[in-house]
C-alpha cells in the first residue's frame, strides 16, 4: 500500500460503501459519526468526526470535517488566530504550537490526531497584560518586525530552551552525549524551522540568550 | 503645509522622544498573537464563506472549456467565479497583470477560477474537481535567448531613464589604461513574505469593504475601483497589520480581486488567502537581470569611464528592472553610460521588490568594483574612497544634501578589522574552512512624497493619529507615535496610532524607502495645525506656546493639554507637500557593508560568519527600529547572495521551485550576529523631520559584499547569482 | 484534499487488519502524507491513524542490537542514549534532517517511506511518471539540480530524500513488517527500496497494505561515525549530497551516500577501496552514473565530501 495509484479503478461510491461495511464489521474504535453510518451498499459519506482535547487549559470538544488540520481548527473554529498560516506545508514554522509540551507544525497535523492532547498556543504562553519572559525579551530586543512569524518563533524558542535543558542534542552539538548548553549556534540551529523573512534572526537570538540567562 | 526651504529648528529637534530606541508600541500585540492580520477579522465578519483560487496549469494559451459540474455538486460549494460570470475586469494602474484569466492565459498559475464553499476544506477540494481544458501556445521564457532582441523600454514612472550618457563613454573606455568588462546575472527572486496575500471581502449593497494586506492603501482603492469598474467612494480597505510585503503587496493582486468577485457572486462575505505554492507564479516577483559592466581607470585608480547596461524581461507592458540606477550616482568618472533593455516574457509579472533596480544593480556593480580594484592592485575600500564624488556625477554643481560614503567605508573598515584581510585570495584557512572578507558600498535614493494625517486631541490629553499609512514591520506605528508625542509634548503612553484604513487621510504608503520620512512629515504637518488649534482654543499665542510634559505654556500661563479639548475634541488634518529641494540637491542614503565568510575547502559550502553595516541615512527616528530594518535587509542580502532563485523551466514556462522548501530563504542558522552602525545625518533638505529611509539601503550591496568575501576566501569568481557550491566547483581550476 | 474517513487504531492487530480496506493508508506523524494530500498527490479515502498502537519503544534485541518501534519519533530516536553512543551516525543523520518541529512529529516508518521532493512530483499540473504512471518525466529535461545521478532511469530521476535512511543503510538495518493477515517478515534495508526502472511509482518492496512495525539495528560495530550533509543553506534543507560514514581504525569503513540516487547509495565492492582513498572509492561507487548537465557536480561533490571526511578523521 505504499502506492496509492493501484486503487484508481475503484469508484468513489464503492469505496465509501466498503468503508462503512468494514467499520461496522470490525467494530474498530472509531470516531463519532461512523457508527451511525448504515451498512447498506449506498451510503452518505461520513467524513466528519469528533475530537476532544485541551487548548490553553480549556477543554474543547469539536465535530468537524476529518480533513481539518489542527491549525485550521485553532484559527477558523476556535478563532485563536495567534497561530499563523504561512505556508500550510511545514516549510515555514509560523504555525508552531506546543503539544504536550513539544513543538510541532500544526499545519501538518490533523485535529483528529490530537484526541486527549494538551495544546498550548501563543495565546496560552502570555497575554499583553501578562507577558511571558520570552515575549518581553522579544519586545526588548526587537525580535520581530511584521509580527507574522512571531508567535511561532516564540513558541519554538520557549520549547528550544526546554530541549536544551533536557539534553536533547542538535545538528551542531559537538558532543552528542555531552551536556547541552545554550549558545548562539545551538539556538540558531534549533530555531531553523522558523523562517523570518523580515530577518529578525540576530535579535531573536539575543532575546533568547537573555531568557536563557546567557549574555552575548 | 508645503516644504520648500531647508528646515530650521523645530519641535522635532528637541529629541525627547524622537531618536530614542523605543520598543515597538504594538509589540505586546504581535508577541501575543493578538494583532489581527487580514484573514483574522473574525469579529467584524462572522459568517464568511471560503474562497480558493485555482491557477492555470499552462503558461500561455487559451482556456477552451471549464467543466464545473463535479465541482458544483461537491458538498458545501456556494459559487464558482470564472471570467464567464465575473463581469468585465480592467487592469489596475500599477500592475499590468490580469487577475482572472480567460479565455487567454498570460502566465502559469494565473487565476482561472475562484471556488467558494462553506469551509476551507470544501473549497480547496472542489477546486480540484474543476476540469479545465486548455489549448497551449508557444511562449517566451528565456531572457538569455531574447537578450539581443530586447527593446528600449518606454519611460517609466519610477526608475531612471532607459539611457543616460555623459561625456564620451565608449571613447574613454577604449583608451583607459586599466579596464574591466564583465557580465553578471541576478535571478528571479520572490518576496516570500511570511503572510500570504489574503483578503476578506464584504459587500453591503454596492459598498465594498476589504480587510486585506497591501502596502499602499491609496493605490489599492484606485486600482480596485478601476479593476472592478466601481466608484472609489464605494471601496474601503483595511490593513491594520501586514505580515511583510517587501514590495510584493504594493497594491491590488489576485486575492483582493478574487475575494471581491466571489463575495459578490456568492452573496456572502468571502475570505481567501493565496496558497503558498500559488504565490510564486501567480503574483509578482523581482525579475532576472543580465548586466554588463565596464569600468576604465587611470593606473592610480581614478575612474575615467563607467558603463552599466542591464537586460530584463516582463509581460507585455510590464516595467523594466531599473538596475542601472545606482551607477548613475555612486562613483565619480567623467564619461558615463547606462542603458536598460526590456524583453517580453510570458512569466508572471516582474515588479517592485525591496530596492527595485538598486538591489540587483548593486549586486553586479559592487562585484565589478572588486574586480577592478584587484586589477589596479588596490585595496577595495581605498578604490571606492578614491572615486567618491561630493556632487552628482551626472550634473556637476548639483550637491548631495549629505553624503558620507567615505566615512561609512572608513568606520566600517576600522570596526570590522579590515586590515587583517589578506588581499591574496585563498590564503586564510581554519581547519577545513577557507576564510574571506568582502566589502561593498551601499546607496539608495531618498525619495519623500506627499502624505497626510489627522490628529485628534481629547479632554484627557490623548492624541490619536489617523492616516492610511501602513506598517508592514517597518516600525511605522512607533515612529508615528514618537513624532506626535514630540510635537505635542506628551509621552508615548498618551498617543494612539491608527493606520491602514483607506477612510483615513491619504499617506505616502509603504514603498520605495519613502514611508518613514514621508508619513512622519505628514503627521508633523497635522500636529503643527493641532498646536495652533490648541493655542487658539486656550487663548495663547501660537508662536510662543510651548508643548511639554502634557502641558501647554505661554508666558506665565499654563494648561493641561487636554484642557483645550474640554468641551469638544480638537481635530486637525494636514498634509505635507514638497517643493523643488529634491531637484536642487541629490538626496540619497549611503552605507557600507562588510562581510566575513567561511567556505568549506572540500564541499564549498558557504557560511557567513560576521556582518557589519554602516549607514548614513538621515535622522534616525528610532535607532532600534532602524537597526532592525538594516539587519533584516542584510539577511535578505545573504539570501540573494547564496540561495535565492526562482528557477525557470524554459520548456514548461514557470518557476519550478514554487514553495518555501524549494525557494530557500535564509534560516536562523545562516545568520550570525549582525552589527549595525548608524552615522549621524541630520538632513534639513528632506523635511522638518530631517529624516530619510533606511529599509532598502540596508539591502543594497550586501550580496556583493558576500560575493567578494567568497572570492577572497577561494579565489573563485562567480558572476551569476546565487553563488552556490556547484558554481564554485565548476569554476574551481 | 480528497474527503476521507478516519479511524484511530488502538492495537497493532487492528491497524494491520484495517489496511485491507479500499483506499486505506496509514497515518503516522502525517508530516509527509498530509503535505501530499493537501496537494492531491496522495488521495487516500480512509486513514488509519497508527499513532497510538504502542510501537513507540526502543528495545534491546537479544543479539545486542536495538529494535526501534516504527512510531518512535525522530527526535526521540536521535536523543536515545544508546543510539547516541553506539549508532551516532543515526543520531547525526536524523538531526541533520527537517526541523525540530518536524522531528517531534515524524516517525521512523514515516521517514523511511517519505516520498521524493522532486519539484515536478509536487506539481500536479506537470507530467510525472512517479505520480501518474506513463505521463512522462518533466525533470529529465527540466530542473534537475537536486535529482539523482545514479540508479535512476529514463522514466524517473528522483532521489529519496531521507537522511535517516542513509544512516540505516550504513548500519545494515532490517525492517520488520506485518501484513493484514498477521504474517510478519524482515526486509534488509538494502532490499527495501526499489530502483525506478519503468515503474517509478513502485518505491519499495513492501506489499500493498503491509505495515512496518519496527526497524532493527544489528549490534554496534564501533568506529568513528560521521554524517556530512551538504546543502545550500545551513539548516532546514534537503541534501544536495550527504555522506554517512563509519570509519574503522584499520582504514576500512562503511559509506552510504544520500541525495544521489532513488535510495541511499552503498556498494560493497566500492567499500573495499575506502582504505585506498576517496577518489578510488567514489569512482567505483558512482560507476555507471548518468547525471544531467545540472547535477553532474554531484559526482565531484561526493568525492570531495568523502575526501574531507577521510582527511579530518584520519589525521
Ligand atoms: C519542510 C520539510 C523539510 C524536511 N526536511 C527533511 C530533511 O532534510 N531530511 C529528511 O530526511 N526528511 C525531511 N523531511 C521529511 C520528514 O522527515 C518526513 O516528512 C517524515 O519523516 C515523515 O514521517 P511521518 O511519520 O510524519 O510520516 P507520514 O506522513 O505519517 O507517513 C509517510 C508515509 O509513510 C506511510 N507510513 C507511515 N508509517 C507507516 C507504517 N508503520 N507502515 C506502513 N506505512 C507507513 C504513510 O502511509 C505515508 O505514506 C522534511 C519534511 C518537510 C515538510
Ligand atoms: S524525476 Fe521522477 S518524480 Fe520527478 S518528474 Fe520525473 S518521474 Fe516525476
Amino acid at each position: 500500500m505504499e502506492n496509492e495509484n493501484g486503487s484508481g479503478s475503484i469508484t468513489r461510491r464503492e469505496m465509501l460503501a466498503g468503508t462503512a461495511v468494514a467499520v461496522t464489521a470490525l467494530a474498530i474504535t472509531s470516531v463519532t459519526g461512523l457508527e451511525a453510518a448504515p451498512a447498506s451498499p449506498i451510503v452518505t459519506p461520513v467524513e466528519s468526526a469528533g475530537v476532544s482535547f485541551n487548548v490553553n487549559g480549556k477543554a474543547v470538544n469539536l465535530e468537524m470535517d476529518t480533513r481539518t488540520t489542527l491549525l485550521d481548527v485553532l484559527r477558523e473554529h476556535l478563532h485563536l488566530t495567534g497561530t499563523k498560516k504561512g505556508c500550510d506545508h511545514g516549510q515555514c514554522g509560523a504555525c508552531t504550537v506546543l503539544v504536550n509540551g513539544r513543538r510541532i507544525n500544526s499545519c501538518l497535523s490533523l485535529a483528529l490526531q490530537h484526541q486527549d492532547d494538551s495544546i498550548t498556543t501563543i495565546e496560552g504562553i502570555g497575554t499583553p497584560e501578562n507577558l511571558h519572559p520570552m515575549q518581553s525579551a522579544f519586545i526588548k530586543h526587537d525580535g520581530f518586525q511584521c509580527g507574522y512569524c512571531t508567535p511561532g518563533q516564540i513558541c519554538s524558542a520557549v520549547a528550544v530552551l526546554e530541549e536544551i535543558k533536557a539534553g536533547v542534542p542538535s545538528h551542531v552539538s559537538t558532543e552528542l552525549m555531552g551536556p547541552m548548553a545554550f549558545s548562539n549556534a545551538e539556538f540558531r540551529e534549533r530555531m531553523s524551522g522558523n523562517l523570518c523573512r523580515c530577518g529578525a534572526y540576530s535579535n531573536i537570538a539575543q532575546a533568547a540568550a537573555e531568557v536563557a540567562g546567557v549574555t552575548g | 503645509m508645503k516644504f520648500d526651504k531647508p528646515a530650521g529648528i523645530n519641535p522635532i529637534d528637541q529629541l525627547k522622544v524622537i531618536g530614542k530606541p523605543t520598543d515597538r508600541i504594538e509589540g505586546p500585540l504581535k508577541t501575543t498573537g493578538t494583532a489581527k492580520y487580514a484573514y483574522e477579522h473574525n469579529q467584524e465578519v462572522t459568517n464568511p464563506a471560503y474562497g480558493y483560487i485555482v491557477g492555470s496549469a499552462i503558461a500561455k494559451g487559451m482556456i477552451t472549456r471549464i467543466d464545473q459540474s463535479a465541482a458544483k455538486a461537491a458538498p458545501g460549494v456556494l459559487a464558482i467565479v470564472t471570467a464567464a460570470n465575473a463581469g468585465p475586469l480592467q487592469a489596475g494602474k500599477f500592475y499590468v497583470s490580469r487577475f482572472l484569466a480567460g479565455p487567454q492565459i498570460d502566465h502559469y498559475h494565473q487565476a482561472v477560477a475562484v471556488v467558494v464553499a462553506e469551509t476551507f476544506e470544501q473549497a480547496r477540494y472542489a477546486g480540484s474537481l474543476l476540469k479545465i481544458d486548455y489549448k497551449k501556445s508557444k511562449g517566451s521564457f528565456d531572457l538569455d535567448a531574447l537578450k539581443d532582441s530586447a527593446q528600449t523600454p518606454p519611460p517609466a514612472q519610477f526608475g531612471p531613464p532607459a539611457q543616460t550618457m555623459i561625456g564620451d563613454f565608449e571613447g574613454a573606455f577604449k583608451t583607459a589604461q586599466v579596464k574591466m568588462d564583465e557580465t553578471y546575472s541576478t535571478p528571479d527572486q520572490a518576496h516570500a513574505m511570511m503572510e500570504p496575500h489574503a483578503t476578506i471581502a464584504k459587500w453591503e449593497g454596492d459598498k465594498l469593504t476589504c480587510w486585506c494586506s497591501i502596502q499602499q492603501m491609496n493605490w489599492g482603492v484606485r486600482d480596485l475601483a478601476i479593476i472592478l469598474g466601481i466608484p472609489k467612494e464605494n471601496i474601503r480597505l483595511i490593513a491594520s497589520y501586514i505580515g511583510g510585503g517587501f514590495g510584493g503587496k504594493g497594491t491590488v493582486l489576485a486575492d483582493l480581486v478574487a475575494a471581491s468577485l466571489a463575495a459578490r457572486v456568492a452573496g456572502r462575505p468571502v475570505k481567501l488567502a493565496l496558497q503558498r505554492p500559488l504565490m510564486f507564479n501567480n503574483t509578482i516577483h523581482r525579475p532576472k537581470t543580465i548586466q554588463r559592466i565596464r569600468i576604465g581607470a587611470d593606473p592610480d585608480g581614478k575612474i575615467t569611464a563607467i558603463g552599466h547596461e542591464s537586460w530584463s524581461g516582463n509581460l507585455q507592458g510590464g516595467r523594466t528592472e531599473p538596475a542601472t540606477a545606482s551607477t548613475r550616482i555612486l562613483y565619480a568618472g567623467a564619461n558615463r553610460l547606462t542603458r536598460l533593455k526590456l524583453a517580453v516574457l510570458d512569466l508572471a509579472e516582474g515588479n517592485a521588490m525591496r530596492a527595485p533596480g538598486e538591489a540587483p544593480g548593486m549586486m553586479a556593480l559592487e562585484i565589478a568594483m572588486d574586480e577592478m580594484a584587484e586589477k589596479l592592485s588596490m585595496d577595495p575600500v581605498a578604490f571606492r574612497i578614491k572615486n567618491d564624488s561630493q556632487e552628482d556625477p551626472e550634473k556637476p554643481g548639483r550637491k548631495f544634501s549629505t553624503r558620507k560614503l567615505v566615512e561609512c567605508l572608513q568606520t566600517g573598515a576600522e570596526k570590522f578589522g579590515w586590515n587583517s584581510r589578506n588581499a591574496k585570495p585563498g590564503s586564510i584557512k581554519e581547519g577545513q574552512w577557507l576564510i574571506g572578507m568582502g566589502v561593498a558600498s551601499a546607496v539608495r535614493g531618498a525619495p519623500v512624497t506627499k502624505s497626510a494625517a489627522r490628529v485628534r486631541l481629547n479632554s484627557s490629553g490623548i492624541i490619536t493619529v489617523e492616516t492610511d499609512m501602513t506598517d508592514l514591520g517597518t516600525g511605522t506605528y512607533t515612529i508615528i507615535a514618537q513624532t506626535a508625542a514630540e510635537m505635542m509634548g506628551v509621552g508615548l503612553d498618551k498617543v494612539v496610532v491608527k493606520l491602514g484604513d483607506s477612510s483615513f487621510p491619504e499617506s505616502a504608503g509603504s514603498g520605495g524607502q519613502w514611508g518613514a520620512a514621508s508619513s512622519t512629515s505628514g503627521v508633523y504637518a497635522a500636529c503643527v495645525k493641532l498646536r495652533e488649534a490648541v493655542a487658539n482654543r486656550l487663548g495663547l499665542d501660537a508662536d510662543k506656546a510651548q508643548f511639554a510634559d502634557g502641558r501647554v505654556r505661554a508666558g506665565d500661563r499654563s494648561f493641561a493639554l487636554g484642557d483645550a479639548a474640554k468641551n469638544a475634541e480638537l481635530v486637525a488634518q494636514d498634509e505635507m507637500t514638497y517643493g523643488e529641494l529634491s531637484k536642487e540637491y541629490a538626496q540619497t542614503t549611503f552605507g557600507a557593508h562588510f562581510v566575513e565568510v567561511a567556505v568549506h575547502a572540500y564541499t564549498f559550502e558557504i557560511r557567513v560568519r560576521r556582518m557589519l553595516a554602516v549607514c548614513h541615512a538621515g535622522r534616525i527616528l528610532n535607532p532600534k527600529a532602524a537597526r532592525s530594518q538594516v539587519i533584516g535587509a542584510m539577511t535578505m542580502g545573504v539570501g540573494a547572495a547564496l540561495m535565492e532563485e526562482m528557477v525557470v523551466d524554459k520548456n514548461i514556462g514557470f518557476f519550478v521551485n514554487h514553495d518555501l522548501a524549494g525557494y530557500e530563504v535564509p534560516v536562523h542558522a545562516d545568520i550570525p550576529y549582525q552589527e549595525v552602525i548608524l552615522l549621524e545625518d541630520i538632513d534639513p533638505t528632506m523635511s522638518p523631520m530631517k529624516a530619510k529611509g533606511i529599509g532598502e539601503l540596508g539591502l543594497c550591496g550586501v550580496a556583493s559584499a558576500v560575493a567578494n568575501a567568497v572570492y577572497n576566501a577561494t579565489g573563485i569568481r562567480v558572476r551569476d547569482y546565487p553563488i552556490t557550491l556547484d558554481k564554485l566547483l565548476k569554476n574551481n581550476v | 484534499m480528497k474527503p476521507f474517513t478516519y479511524e484511530r487504531a488502538e492495537t497493532l492487530a487492528q491497524a494491520a487488519a484495517a489496511a485491507s480496506k479500499p483506499g486505506a493508508k496509514f497515518l503516522a506523524g502525517g508530516t509527509n502524507l498530509l503535505d501530499l494530500m493537501k496537494l492531491q498527490i496522495e488521495t487516500p479515502t480512509h486513514l488509519i491513524d497508527i499513532g497510538r498502537i504502542g510501537l513507540d519503544k526502543i528495545e534491546p534485541t537479544p543479539d545486542g542490537g536495538l529494535r526501534i518501534g516504527a512510531l518512535v519519533r525522530n527526535t526521540d530516536l536521535a536523543a536515545d542514549a544508546r543510539v547516541r553512543t553506539d549508532y551516532a551516525i543515526l543520531s547525526r543523520a536524523l538531526l541533520a534532517g527537517a526541523s525540530g518541529q518536524l522531528r517531534n512529529k515524524a516517525t521512523t516508518s514515516g521517514n523511511l517511506l517519505q516520498r521524493t521532493r522532486c519539484p515536478y512530483f509536487y506539481d500536479t499540473n506537470q507530467p510525472c511518471n512517479k505520480r501518474s504512471p506513463g505521463s512522462g518525466c518533466s525533470a529529465i529535461a527540466g530542473f534537475s539540480r537536486q535529482l539523482a545521478v545514479i540508479g535512476s532511469s529514463d522514466a524517473c530521476i528522483a532521489t529519496h530524500p531521507s537522511d535517516m535512511a542513509v544512516a540505516m543503510m550504513a548500519l545494515d538495518a532490517v525492517i520488520e513488517t506485518v501484513k493484514p493477515d498477521g504474517k510478519t517478515r524482515q526486509i534488509p534495508i538494502s532490499q527495501f527500496y526499489r530502483l525506478p526502472g519503468k515503474t517509478p511509482h513502485l518505491e519499495t518492496t513492501l506489499e500493498k497494505n503491509e505495515l512496518i512495525t519496527s526497524v532493527i539495528l544489528p549490534a554496534p560495530v564501533g568506529g568513528i561515525h560521521v554524517y556530512h550533509k551538504v546543502r545550500d543553506r545551513a539548516s532546514y534543507a534537503f541534501a544536495l549530497v550527504s555522506v554517512g560514514a563509519i570509519l574503522f581504525k584499520d582504514g576500512s569503513g562503511r559509506i552510504a551516500v544520500g541525495g544521489v540516487a532513488p535510495r541511499p547509495w552503498r556498494n560493497a565492492s566500492a567499500e573495499k577501496l575506502i582504505p585506498i582513498g576517496a577518489k578510488e572509492f567514489a569512482s567505483r561507487l558512482l560507476e555507471g552514473a548518468r547525471p544531467t548537465q545540472e547535477n553532474a557536480f554531484k559526482l565531484a561533490l561526493v568525492e570531495r565530501t568523502i575526501e574531507g571526511i577521510l582527511t579530518e578523521n584520519r589525521s
